[in-house]
């Protein structure tokens, strides 16, 4: 209990990438659904730094900083579009979205 | 002992943050949350000796990315109440099955693979800042290149979408001609 190894923070990843996978499939909003998506990218980090430590590798921690690149290019790339679809259709609802339907 | 204290205390901060990221019927406390829930979790990397990251976590996420959201909001409607629509499915419930199929193998996982040697164990002697450029300039230096690339790519897609129309500067401009601007405004949109 007290000793804080792996599993600990493994654990822990897992329950902040659940959380943030409820929220792509419970939010209706496209600004909310970047924010799940930051979770996950976040979690994810969480697990990759904990793998670096316990194994002594850097790796790890090599993945986490392309993660994060990753994670600031989509911000900025998503956030463009997502204003480029609000000027269009004044509102950023999922909904909105179902323009495409076959 | 204190490194216990300190998993516990930022694991329960970080789960409550980003609950009410998720489950927040208002874009402000939302994002509110997952700036503090950022804050927390760069405090996880400092406790495992990943000082770089945690400091790049800091600077990157809080820093650029929540500003970046928080700029971004100026373009919605973001004072109003979020409207959710929950709608269940069965998309839902197959997703929902692979996560936990997921969440398995994830703990599942270091108990398999209990035999991984570091292919780049950490250099002793220097600091961990070091050590990362030490790895990052010569083993990862070209993925490091592509990223720098892919990163110019974003910012002027960014620019390219959402900077449409700010040819003409509101500071420029004399004031009783901005009505003008926004019937030309107007105008073009109709």
């Amino acid at each position: 209990m007290m000793e804080i190894g792996l599993n600990h923070y493994l654990v822990l990843s897992t329950i902040l990438f659940a959380i943030g996978l409820l929220g792509v499939m419970r939010r209706r909003n496209l600004l909310m659904l970047f924010f799940a998506t930051e979770i996950l990218l976040n979690s994810v980090n969480i697990a990759f730094a904990a793998i670096s430590h316990f194994y002594g590798d850097l790796s790890g921690q090599m993945f986490a900083f392309f993660v994060i690149a990753i994670a600031a290019s989509e911000v900025a790339v998503g956030l463009g579009l997502l204003v480029v679809w609000f000027k269009r259709s004044g509102s950023i609802d999922l909904e909105t979205l179902k323009s495409m339907r076959g | 002992m204190f490194e216990a204290i300190a998993f516990y205390l930022f694991a329960f901060l970080t789960i409550v943050m980003f609950t009410i990221t998720v489950m927040s019927k208002h874009a402000l406390y939302s994002m509110t949350a997952l700036a503090a829930g950022m804050i927390f979790i760069s405090a996880f990397f400092f406790i495992l000796g990943a000082d770089f990251l945690g400091a790049v976590q800091i600077i990157v996420y809080t820093g650029a990315v929540m500003a970046l959201y928080a700029f971004g909001m100026m373009f919605f409607d973001s004072t109003r109440e979020l409207k959710e629509k929950t709608t269940p499915s069965l998309l839902v419930f197959g997703l929902g099955g692979m996560a936990a199929l997921f969440t398995v193998i994830i703990i599942a996982a270091p108990i398999v693979s209990s035999n991984i040697t570091a292919a780049y164990p950490i250099v002793e002697g220097v600091g961990n800042t070091q050590a990362v450029g030490m790895v990052l300039f010569t083993k990862y230096l070209i993925p490091f290149e592509v990223a720098a690339v892919m990163l110019l790519v974003a910012m002027i897609a960014g620019i390219v979408l959402a900077g449409k129309k700010m040819d003409t500067s509101l500071t420029l401009v004399e004031d009783d001609e901005i009505p003008e601007l926004d019937k030309e405004k107007e105008k073009a949109a109709s």
